[in-house]
């Protein structure tokens, strides 16, 4: 059985279709990537699944359960987190602080209002593990704020990571980044995805970044999934790559720099 | 490497706190009766201030109807005195605090669904209903001749001290003092606690960023609620603290002022420090009643102050000083 499973999703923007009719299947473990054109509903539909948006009309089961008309927080809770396209951190709170909330929200903590946060050892080992997972041990201290942007964006998916979900959905993990970085970025994710056994899905434009690191491709235009497969299978669809690029062949895929 | 030390250290918490905490109890010994009772006055705003800082400072809540709470403490204990013959403050407080713990958790409930002006607006509006209430139900609450607490009413420590007789004026002042005192440190710690707290870490998530904290599995509406609910409680026993020493109640305490003098305490001490809003509130006592004494066109004093406050220094007196001594260490 697929760890989560969309039937006829669907959500409209008045006459747009972000998201028209999706029936997307995702497998335990796999690392998927939603690629598509500006528009193509990729973000509405990882939205729609995460509870930002509700959906018109359709289901979502995950792990077997309807989860349609869950909060938030009770998908949240179910096991699926997500990071965002926009850094959305905790600006004054430090980077150590935010990653903490994230494990004492996991742990039923956020409701202790007798204890000290501060003297919990146990969340205390864990987020400055993360920390260092994420590359972000230096600045455990620093507020989120004051945090270069590469560095945002990597609190922004550890954050997401310290949930332990089942399911995490990255949207656009290196926009805004360097090139230089956005390797580094993404081989943190990834090994740390890997290492936990944890299903990612991925929304990114960089083809090179999904060609390396995606088990499966899903390529979506005007609301609908348009195609998906193995990295080799996508590289070979011409109609993916005139989509995508606006021309085909069998080197479309291929970098030209 | 091993961790540091993440949140603030006990040591240095104590150094810096039990001077404070020393000079407070000599005070007295200092300073004349009448300075005693400012500082009493400012040592009951300082806990209604601390309440309503953990809803904007920590929470990102302005409310604009802090006064029900305050009122409702102290018209709850002017209620149980003048109705039930109760004497002991204990119980009067126990009164004022549940009292202004249910209207905080009904009106709280209403209110945390929606934020930023709405929020305000909402709790301005369901003040003035309390009020109203006190003002026109004059049967009850005495109008606006409000309801008359006497210290002589009142006992302390359950039954072990009164102030009857010959210079009980003066015995009063002194034991009230020491008695506001402890409640006020009591006050100050759980609500230190509070903010340190996973649960208060959680409020400043709240604060920062609604939509992400939710996405990190916290009830953002509940949160808020419980927070309001804690908050309409510290300023519900400031409010029956207040009583019996003033002497009597009346609705001006009701009044959406009363609501603006707490937010301005709070501002002036500064709303993004946990020592702000106790630094703002005894400050602000000493600003009004001096004030008040120097001109008749006092209010427009207040208003300079407020206005010169924000421009020059938008952190408050401690947000200031604290940005000084942070200076001073970096050279």
């Amino acid at each position: 059985m697929a760890l989560l499973q969309t039937i006829d999703l669907k959500r409209y923007f008045g006459e747009t279709r972000a998201v028209d009719n999706v029936n997307l299947s995702i497998e335990e473990r796999e690392f998927v990537s939603l690629v598509g054109p500006n528009g193509a509903g990729k973000t509405s539909l990882i939205n729609v699944i995460s509870a930002l948006l509700q959906a018109e009309s359709g289901k979502i089961i995950f792990r077997g359960q309807d989860i349609t008309r869950l909060s938030t927080t009770q998908r949240v809770k179910a096991g699926i987190a997500r990071s965002f396209q926009l850094v959305n951190v905790f600006d004054d709170l430090t980077t150590f602080d935010n990653v903490a909330l994230a494990i004492f929200s996991r742990q039923g903590k956020t409701a202790h209002l007798t204890s000290l946060a501060h003297l919990d050892e146990e969340v205390n080992r864990e987020a400055d593990g993360i920390l260092g997972q994420f590359g972000l041990a230096a600045k455990r201290d620093a507020n989120a704020r004051d945090l270069a942007q590469g560095e945002r964006k990597l609190l922004d998916v550890a954050l997401a990571y310290a949930l332990k979900p089942k399911l995490l959905f990255l949207d656009e993990p290196t926009s805004g980044v360097s090139t230089r970085d956005k390797g580094q970025i993404m081989d943190t994710i990834a090994s740390v995805v890997r290492a936990e056994g944890i299903t990612a899905v991925i929304v990114e434009h960089d083809m090179d970044v999904v060609f390396k690191y995606s088990d499966r491709i899903v390529v979506m235009a005007q609301g609908a999934i348009l195609a998906q497969g193995t990295p080799d299978e996508i590289r070979k669809n011409d109609q993916v790559a005139m989509t995508l690029l606006g021309t085909s062949g069998p080197d479309a895929f291929t970098r030209k720099d | 490497m091993p961790a540091a030390p993440t949140g603030p250290s006990v040591p240095r918490l104590l150094a810096f706190a039990v001077p404070i905490v020393v000079a407070l109890a000599l005070l007295p010994r200092f300073i004349d009766l009448y300075q005693t009772e400012l500082l009493i006055y400012g040592l009951t705003f300082a806990i209604a201030a601390l309440g309503f800082n953990l809803l904007l400072g920590y929470t990102g809540l302005l409310s604009f109807g802090h006064s029900a709470y305050f009122g409702m403490g102290a018209y709850t204990v002017a209620f149980i005195v003048r109705d039930l013959h109760v004497q002991s403050m204990e119980l009067c407080i126990l009164g004022g605090l549940l009292s202004s713990l249910v209207i905080s958790a009904l009106f709280g409930y209403v209110c945390v669904r929606h934020t930023r002006i709405f929020f305000g607006i909402l709790t301005l509006a369901l003040s003035q209903v309390l009020w109203s209430l006190a003002f026109k139900f004059f049967w009850v609450t005495g109008g606006t001749d409000g309801i008359r607490v006497p210290r002589t009413s009142i006992t302390l420590l359950a039954g072990l001290m009164d102030f009857k007789g010959p210079g009980s004026y003066q015995r009063f002042v002194y034991a009230y003092y020491y008695y506001v005192l402890v409640l006020f440190l009591i006050a100050t710690v759980v609500m230190w606690v509070i903010v340190h707290s996973p649960f208060g870490k959680a409020l400043q998530a709240i604060r920062d960023n609604e939509t992400r904290a939710s996405f990190v599995g916290i009830r953002v509406r509940r949160y808020r609620w419980i927070a309001f609910v804690i908050s309409g409680s510290f300023t519900g026993l400031a409010g029956a603290l207040w009583v019996p020493l003033n002497g009597l109640t009346t609705p001006e305490i009701l009044y959406w002022p009363f609501s603006g003098e707490i937010v301005f305490m709070t501002v002036l001490g500064g709303f993004r420090t946990f020592t702000g809003p106790i630094v703002g509130a005894i400050a602000f006592n000493y600003l009004k009643v001096y004030a008040v004494a120097s001109s008749q066109y006092w209010q427009m004093v207040l208003g300079i102050v407020l206005v010169v406050m924000v421009m020059v220094l938008p952190t408050g007196i401690v947000g200031t000083i604290g940005r000084f001594a942070a200076r001073l260490r970096r050279r």
